[in-house]
C-alpha cells in the first residue's frame, strides 16, 4: 500500500512538472483574452471592401503577453502601439492612391508569454480574423515563432521588442525589425567601459538562457575578445531564476565589469543580488531591466547600473516623420499616466513603419507595401529607421542605434536615469567605479 | 575555486535550504495527516508573499510583524479551504482531492493575476549585510533562517508535547482507530490543513523579504517541495527541513563545478534515485 502510494505520488509529480514546463499552468487553460475592440472587427478585410467605399479598415493583428513573465514589457509595447493607432485614426487615417482612406483596427490575444501559444494565435489572426498586417509579440523568442507564420501566409510583419539577429537570417522577405539588433546591444557598454577606464580588462558575463540574451552575449563576448578583454566567466541561467547567489559566488573577486542579464524580472533580481552580496565590480551593465522606470524599486541596489535602451525620453532626435519625442511623451503620459519606456516607444515606432509604408505605397497591397518599407530611410522620434534589404539579412534594422542609461543620484539623493553613452547624447558623466 | 568560495556557497545554500524546508513542511504535513497532495501549495506560498508585501507597502507594518498576521490569516484560510473544498472528497480516491486542490490553485492564481497582474513586486526591505571573514551574509536571509528554525521547533513541540498535537499524530497514523478513541477527526483534519497552509504562507512571507515575486512565483517552491518531500521522507516535517537543507546545499555548491543550469537535472535524478532506492525518504516516512 505504502509503495503504491509513493508510485502514484511520483507519477503525479512528474506529470505536474511536465505540465509546468509547458508554460505557466495557471493561465494555460484560460481562454485567450480578446481586445474589447475586437467585437467591432467582424467587417471584411480592407481589400475586400467595395471600391467605392471612402473609408477602409485595415486590421492589425498581434499577440500581447497580458500574463506571464513578459507582462511588463509587453503591456508597455502594446500601449505604445495603441497610442499610434488612436492618433492616426483620430487624424483621419492614411489616404491611399485610389482616394480611399484607411483606418486601423487591432485584433489581439493573450499569448501568456508562452511561445507555444504564439503560432496557434497568429495562424488564427491570419486565417480567422483576416488580419491585413501583423505586429510581433514582445521578446525575440515569441517574435521568432510568430515571424514564420507571417511569412507562410504572406503577411507583412513589423517586429518590435524583438532584437535577436537570427530571425532575419532565415530568408524571410516580409518581416521588418524596428529595434537595434541584439548583436549591438551590449557592445556599446564595452566602448563605454573602455572610455571610462582603459585599465579595466576582466569582465564576467552572466546571462539568461534564452534566445535574445544568448545572441546578445555571443556578440558581446566576440567583441570583448577582439578588443583584448579577458572574459573570466560566461554563465547562463534559466529563465525564472530568483536565487542568483550560487552564480554570483562564481564571479572572481577581482573582476572589473559584469555584463549580461536577460529580461526585466531576472535583471532586477540579479542587480539586487549583486548589491546584497556586496560584489565589488566597478561597472555593471544589464539588459532590458535598467531602462524601466520601476527598476528603481530595488532602491540603492539600482545605483550605478548601466543599461542599453532602444530609446530614452531624454534622447533628442529631430524627426522627419511622425511626432517629436516631446509630443510622443506628452500624448503617452496623457493616455496612460506614466512616463513611456523604450518598449512603449518601440510599439509606437512599429505603427509608424507600417504607416509610412502604406502611405508611400498608396495601397494595402502586400507587394507594394513591402517595396515601400524596403526603401524606408527616415528619422523618427525613436531614432533612424532603415532596413537591410540583402537576401541574407532581409528586414534587419541597420539605421537605429542604442543609447546607454545609468542610474545615478540627483542633488536630493533620489535615483534618476541619465544618458551616459554615446558621448554626443549624454546628459551626465558616467559614475565610475560604482564601488 | 578557493576555500572562501566554497564556504560562501555552502552557507548561502544552507540559508536558502532552510527556507525551502519550511516551504516543503506544509505540503509534507498535509500529505502525512490526510494523504492529500496539495497542488494549491505554490499559490498559497504566493499569497503569503503578497500578504507581507501589502501589509508592508500599504500599511507600513514591519515585515516580520506582518508575518505573524499572514500566518494567522493562512491558518484561517487553510481551515476554510478544507471545510469548503476538501472535506467532502477526503475519503474519495486520490484523484478527487488532487483535482480539488488543483481547482483551488487555479482560482487563487486567476484572482491573483487579475488583482496584482504578473508584474514583479519587490518589498524593498533590507536589514543590511553581516560580514564574517570571507562571508557576506544578507540580514533578511539570516532572519528567515532563524524564523524557520523557530517555527520548526514550535511545530515539533506542538505535535509531540500537546494534546492536540497528539491527536494530529493519531489521526495521521490511523484515522479509524483515532475516531474510535473519541478524537474529533474532522476538526483535527481541518486544523492540520490550516497549519499546512500557515506554513506555506510563512514561507512565502519570508521569501518576499529577499526575492522579487509575482503571483506565479510559488510554483517554483511547490516543485522543490515535492523533491524535498521525497528526499527527507514524505509526511515527516523534520524530514522536510533536512531535505530542504540538502537541496539548498546542492544548489549552492554544485554550480561551482558545473554550469548552474545542470543543477535541476541533478536534483531530479536524485528524486528518481531516492524513489527507487529508499522510497520512504532519507529520514523515513510518516511518523
Amino acid at each position: 500500500m505504502k509503495r503504491s502510494l509513493f508510485n502514484l505520488f511520483a507519477v503525479l509529480v512528474i506529470l505536474s512538472l511536465a505540465l509546468a514546463a509547458c508554460g505557466a499552468p495557471a493561465v494555460e487553460e484560460a481562454p485567450a483574452a480578446e481586445a474589447p475592440a475586437a467585437a467591432a472587427t467582424e467587417a471584411p478585410a480592407a481589400e475586400e471592401a467595395p471600391a467605392a467605399a471612402v473609408e477602409k479598415t485595415a486590421i492589425v493583428g498581434f499577440t500581447a503577453s497580458l500574463t506571464g513573465k513578459l507582462n511588463v514589457e509587453s503591456t508597455r509595447q502594446n500601449n505604445g502601439f495603441k497610442l499610434w493607432m488612436d492618433q492616426v485614426n483620430a487624424a483621419g487615417g492614411v489616404p491611399l492612391a485610389d482616394g480611399t482612406v484607411v483606418k486601423f483596427d487591432s485584433k489581439f490575444y493573450d499569448d501568456e508569454s508562452n511561445k507555444d501559444r504564439v503560432q496557434e494565435l497568429y495562424t488564427k489572426l491570419v486565417t480567422e480574423d483576416n488580419a491585413d498586417f501583423l505586429i510581433s509579440p514582445y521578446s525575440s523568442g515569441l517574435a521568432d515563432a510568430s515571424a514564420v507564420i507571417a511569412e507562410q501566409y504572406g503577411k507583412i510583419m513589423v517586429t518590435t521588442g524583438a532584437a535577436s539577429d537570427s530571425t532575419y537570417q532565415k530568408g524571410y522577405t516580409l518581416v521588418y525589425q524596428a529595434y537595434t539588433p541584439a548583436s549591438a546591444y551590449l557592445t556599446g557598454s564595452l566602448d563605454l567601459l573602455a572610455n571610462a577606464d582603459a585599465a579595466a580588462k576582466k569582465i564576467a558575463i552572466v546571462h539568461e538562457n534564452d534566445k535574445f540574451s544568448t545572441d546578445v552575449v555571443t556578440a558581446l563576448e566576440a567583441y570583448a575578445i577582439e578588443k583584448g578583454y579577458e572574459v573570466v566567466l560566461n554563465e547562463g541561467y534559466d529563465s525564472g531564476t530568483t536565487d542568483f547567489a550560487p552564480i554570483i559566488n562564481k564571479i572572481p573577486a577581482d573582476v572589473d565589469a559584469i555584463m549580461g542579464g536577460g529580461h526585466f524580472a531576472d535583471g532586477q533580481q540579479f542587480a539586487k543580488a549583486l548589491s546584497d552580496k556586496g560584489v565589488a565590480a566597478k561597472f555593471i551593465s544589464l539588459l532590458v531591466a535598467p531602462p524601466e522606470p520601476t527598476f528603481a524599486e530595488i532602491g540603492d541596489a539600482a545605483f550605478g547600473i548601466v543599461g542599453p535602451s532602444q530609446w530614452e525620453p531624454l534622447a533628442a532626435f529631430a524627426p522627419d516623420y511622425g511626432p517629436t519625442g516631446a509630443e510622443f511623451i506628452e500624448a503617452y503620459k496623457a493616455a496612460f499616466g506614466e512616463e513611456p519606456s523604450y518598449h512603449a516607444a518601440g510599439g509606437y515606432a512599429a505603427g509608424l513603419i507600417l504607416q509610412k509604408g502604406i502611405e508611400t505605397a498608396g495601397s494595402l497591397d502586400v507587394e507594394a507595401v513591402k517595396a515601400a518599407i524596403d526603401s524606408e530611410d527616415m528619422m523618427t522620434f525613436f531614432g533612424h529607421i532603415k532596413f537591410d534589404t540583402s537576401a541574407e539579412n532581409h528586414g534587419l534594422q541597420v539605421g537605429h542605434s542604442m543609447v546607454y542609461v545609468q542610474w545615478q543620484k540627483d542633488a536630493s539623493g533620489a535615483l534618476v536615469k541619465q544618458v551616459v553613452w554615446p558621448l554626443e547624447g549624454k546628459t551626465a558623466e558616467t559614475v565610475y567605479p560604482i564601488k | 575555486m578557493n576555500a572562501g568560495m566554497i564556504l560562501t556557497s555552502l552557507v548561502d545554500g544552507l540559508l536558502i535550504g532552510v527556507v525551502y524546508g519550511i516551504a516543503a513542511m506544509g505540503l509534507n504535513l498535509i500529505w502525512g495527516v490526510m494523504r492529500v497532495i496539495n497542488l494549491a501549495h505554490g499559490a498559497l506560498i504566493s499569497l503569503g508573499m503578497f500578504g507581507v508585501y501589502l501589509l508592508f507597502s500599504g500599511l507600513g507594518l514591519n515585515p516580520y510583524l506582518s508575518l505573524v498576521l499572514v500566518a494567522l490569516l493562512g491558518l484561517l484560510m487553510g481551515v476554510l479551504i478544507y471545510v469548503i473544498a476538501i472535506q467532502r472528497v477526503i475519503n474519495a480516491p486520490y484523484l478527487s482531492t488532487l483535482l480539488a486542490t488543483f481547482a483551488i490553485n487555479m482560482i487563487i492564481i486567476g484572482l491573483g493575476t487579475a488583482a496584482f497582474t504578473t508584474t514583479p513586486r519587490d518589498i524593498g526591505f533590507s536589514l543590511g549585510n553581516v560580514e564574517l571573514g570571507p562571508l557576506t551574509l544578507q540580514g533578511t536571509r539570516l532572519v528567515a533562517a532563524l524564523v524557520t528554525l523557530t517555527v520548526t521547533a514550535i511545530l515539533y513541540t506542538f505535535l509531540y508535547r500537546t494534546r492536540t498535537g497528539k491527536y494530529i499524530r493519531a489521526v495521521s497514523n490511523n484515522r479509524a482507530a483515532a475516531e474510535l478513541m473519541g478524537i474529533p477527526s474532522a476538526r483535527i483534519l481541518a486544523l492540520s490543513f490550516g497549519i499546512g497552509t500557515m506554513l506555506a504562507a510563512i514561507a512565502g512571507g519570508l521569501i518576499a523579504t529577499f526575492f522579487s515575486f509575482t503571483i506565479l512565483s510559488g510554483d517554483l517552491y511547490q516543485q522543490k517541495s515535492f523533491i524535498i518531500g521525497v528526499l527527507g521522507g514524505l509526511g515527516n516535517p523534520l524530514g522536510a527541513l533536512v531535505g530542504g537543507l540538502i537541496l539548498g546545499v546542492l544548489e549552492g555548491v554544485l554550480p561551482l563545478t558545473m554550469p548552474n543550469t545542470w543543477v535541476p537535472v541533478i536534483e531530479f535524478v536524485l528524486f528518481i534515485v531516492i524513489l527507487l532506492v529508499k522510497p520512504s525518504g532519507l529520514l523515513g516516512g510518516k511518523k
